[in-house]
């Protein structure tokens, strides 16, 4: 085995696993890569049901109702101009409240409510979910100070 | 006053830093001792002001003197002792501070510990160790003052986020930046290596030990922080392709990979500019990691506060750290040449196909952490990467790494023998088949892909033990031999096998998540709750308070089949003084599995939200991350590396000629 060759098997290796992982980001990027809309967006825009989406915008006031199973939940999310319904089945994290900023990963079903797999809330008081902030500016319902956003001063 | 001396003393170690970095340099590049000698004395009284410096934050923070900004925003008078010591690092000024402090205590260690080294190269070291610290340095005097005082001071401060004042996390930063930081020491040999134009087997000696100790640290730290996720964040999830541990876990898979192709450097005196390129990557990963988590361009609760300046100031130091050294390599690396030559079967093509597998796989990671930030920078559209996309890049690329895991050490250096290896593997083929048809008979055709994934973990268990049963004759020869050839195995020897075993371990525990059962119900006391096997019974909750929280704390009986197992305690409290509720879960363990239970809201009568989870062979992730990093510590205690200590007490000279 000369230099030259294993230099060249080297290289083959090289370049086969570039290509093996190139083509395994394409196709996971085809379809597992999550969208984000504002409630505004899913009544403006055509959404494809049936695909992971997230969405952000505060809890709507008196919107929280709990099934009686203990595990259902149902809300809406709005961002002050549009809400959309969400429904989730199982454990809110502890800073799920109403008012407050969250982003919720799911699908959005014919009926038009978001059937959300996820939830997440902030981590502690201040610190709002970026999307959630752009979501609020684009709907011109941001109050500058009302909940400092982590991340705001970058831009 | 006292704070003020810490101020000081950092103002001095940055002096000082300055020095470092340019007079051993120099020193190394003129022939001349004395100065290259400046650098070993700078090292250490650096490492003896930072240390000061920090010491006087620790200071404030336990005397809780609000007057200091920084222990004013971040802590308060009614915390346990425990997280004011902690809370030092649980902000961003104080954990650069901690990042410096471990920075200068490797710069010092390079200094105190390696006199063995040639002078020259260890000039070199401790200057571009010197280059850091000032960089780092300055970043904290200038944006990130941790010192700063006000007037009048404040009656209390406002508190430590109350999800981080917990044991566990409590040591994750120090652990983590234990491995960050500690990859500095082989960036700064791989740029001295580069300053000096040669790389041979005793440089890869000298960069071994540093790196296997980086790493030992770092997987301990991953591990701390993926069991503090399980345990808090209340619904049993233990690692969740969040970038900020993406920015973790990079530095960690390119780490591993330098650990591996620095033994064919070391053995074999191939792959060398290879090594030396991964030397710069894994640094660089740490500092990436370092700007995602520090500069606020997340959103996570490691992001701690956000100011513009130092997010541009990080990136600035980033592209003078990553640029320099890659550009440094592209002019000196074509120099260096490559030694013995491989077949691509072979112990070296084995190392190859790992580190073309790690840097892979780091690579889909990369991508999938940083593309959602690029395109929103751009001002294309918003989106996040998920587990899902994780699943199908870096997944797959893991599978033939793990299968060649067992192959590789049975492998002869130079030309080895796949059939003659894979025969000798028997055992573990065997164990395969007896987990894949005994998981298909309890399991009724389950998913699938988990069982493949459990048989996969046995094989690379078995394959350690095969190759280490091979290494002492066991069962091969009288016991007397294997007892005598089991002392005398290098402890590296034992270490790669405790911690390919450790791999197999983890890989089980994370495959065997497939099988998790979750409950979640409301229950009133005296009511109960099935889930696998067990019997939730409530007992009762009550009111309970803690040093600066309150709590609802129930009482909940575990029984199996009428007989008591545990009582657990699962608690929802409340921290006043930030207004935040969290969640403390209760665990019973077998250590093959976890049955977890977390205490959920009050349905405004007595009736509470219970959520159970039994997670089978969950608690093998972390006890496998033990394993490797205590590999990684049985191998750094082989005498290999101590071969220093003979030769310290020999005249330099005469030591170098040895080589």
């Amino acid at each position: 085995m000369t230099r030259k060759r294993r230099r060249l098997i080297g290289v083959l290796a090289g370049l086969g696993m570039l290509g093996i992982a190139t083509a395994l980001v394409l196709t996971a990027f085809s379809d597992s890569l999550v969208f984000f809309y504002s409630p505004t967006d899913l009544k403006t825009k055509t959404v494809p049901q049936g695909r992971s989406l997230r969405i952000g915008g505060l809890v709507q006031p008196a919107s929280v109702v709990r099934e009686g199973d203990g595990q259902t939940v149902d809300f809406r999310v709005t961002d002050g101009e549009n809400a959309v319904a969400v429904t989730y089945v199982g454990a809110l994290p502890d800073l799920f409240r109403e008012g407050q900023g969250v982003v919720v990963e799911g699908t959005l079903g014919g009926d038009g409510i978001v059937h959300a797999a996820t939830v997440l809330a902030k981590h502690d008081e201040n610190y709002m979910p970026r999307e959630v902030v752009d979501a609020l500016k684009q709907s011109g319902h941001w109050q500058e100070g009302a909940a400092p956003a982590r991340g705001e001063g970058a831009k | 006053m006292i704070i003020e001396l810490g101020h000081f003393a950092l103002i001095l170690a940055l002096c000082l830093a300055l020095v470092q970095s340019t007079v051993p340099l120099l020193g190394a590049a003129r022939r001349q001792l004395g100065w290259m000698a400046v650098g070993r004395s700078t090292a250490l009284v650096q490492f003896a002001l930072v240390a000061l410096a920090f010491a006087t934050l620790v200071h404030a923070y336990v005397t809780s003197d609000f007057s200091v900004a920084n222990v004013y925003e971040n802590s308060h008078s009614a915390k346990p002792l425990l997280y004011k010591i902690t809370g030092v690092w649980g902000n961003h000024e104080g954990s650069m501070v901690l990042w410096v402090l471990i920075l200068s205590l490797f710069g010092a260690a390079v200094a105190w510990f390696g006199d063995n080294l040639p002078p020259a190269l260890q000039a070199r070291v401790l200057a571009v160790q010197g280059m850091i610290g000032t960089g780092f340095l300055l970043f904290i005097l200038f944006t990130s003052d941790p010192f700063h005082r006000f007037a009048p001071a404040p009656l209390d401060g406002r508190g430590l986020n109350p999800i981080l004042q917990d044991p566990g996390l409590a040591f994750h930063p120090p652990f983590l930046y234990l491995g960050y930081v500690g990859f500095s020491v082989a960036f700064s040999f791989a740029v001295a290596a580069l300053i000096e134009g040669r790389v041979d087997a005793a440089w890869a000696r000298w960069v071994r030990p540093w790196t296997l100790a980086a790493w030992c640290a770092l997987t301990i730290g991953i591990a701390m922080g993926s069991w503090w996720a399980y345990y808090t964040l209340g619904w049993g999830g233990w690692w969740f392709w969040d970038p900020v541990e993406n920015a973790s876990f990079m530095p960690w898979l390119v780490g591993t990979a330098l650990l591996h192709s620095a033994i064919v450097v070391e053995k074999r005196d191939a792959l060398k500019s290879w090594t030396i390129l991964l030397a710069i990557v894994t640094f660089s990963l740490s500092l990436i990691g370092t700007f995602l988590v520090r500069s606020g361009v997340l959103t996570s609760v490691h992001a701690f506060a956000v100011d513009p300046a130092r997010g541009t100031f990080i990136l600035l130091l980033l592209l003078i750290a990553i640029g320099g050294s890659l550009s440094l390599y592209a002019v000196r690396a074509p120099a260096l040449k490559g030694g013995g030559l491989f077949a691509p079967i072979s112990r070296e093509g084995a190392l190859v196909l790992n580190n073309l597998l790690l840097s892979t796989g780091a690579a889909t990671v990369f991508i999938g952490t940083l593309y959602p930030l690029f395109l929103d920078a751009v001002g294309g559209a918003k989106l996040s990467v998920g587990y899902p996309f994780f699943n199908r890049t870096f997944v797959p690329l893991m599978v033939p790494l793990l299968l060649a895991v067992a192959v590789g050490p049975l492998l002869a250096w130079k030309r080895g023998d796949l059939l003659g290896a894979l025969q000798r593997l028997w055992v573990a083929g065997a164990g395969v088949v007896a987990v894949l048809l005994l998981g298909l008979y309890l399991t009724q055709g389950g998913p699938i892909l988990a069982l493949l994934g459990l048989a996969l973990a046995a094989w690379v268990f078995l394959g350690a033990l095969v190759e280490w049963a091979e290494r002492i004759k066991l069962l091969r020869a009288p016991f007397g031999e294997t007892w005598r050839r089991a002392r005398h195995l290098p402890r590296a020897s034992h270490g790669m096998t405790l911690a390919h075993a450790g791999l197999a371990v983890t890989v089980a525990g994370i495959a065997a998540s497939a099988w998790n059962a979750e409950r979640i119900e409301v229950l009133h006391p005296g009511q109960s709750l099935p889930i696998s096997g067990y019997v939730l019974t409530l007992d009762a909750v009550a009111k309970a308070e803690g040093p600066n929280y309150s709590a609802d704390r129930a009482t909940i009986t575990v029984t199996s089949d009428g007989a008591t197992l545990a009582v657990l305690h699962p608690e929802k409290r409340f921290f006043p003084v930030q207004q935040i509720p969290t969640s403390e879960t209760a665990i019973h363990t077998t250590l093959l599995a976890d049955l977890y239970v977390a205490l959920g809201d009050n349905d405004g009568k007595d009736g509470w939200t219970v959520r159970a989870y039994w997670k089978p062979l969950v608690p093998w992730i972390w006890i496998g991350a033990v394993f490797m990093a205590l590999g990684g510590l049985l191998s750094l205690s082989d005498r290999r590396w101590r071969v220093g200590v003979a030769v310290r007490r020999l005249p330099k000279g005469a030591a170098a000629a040895g080589r």
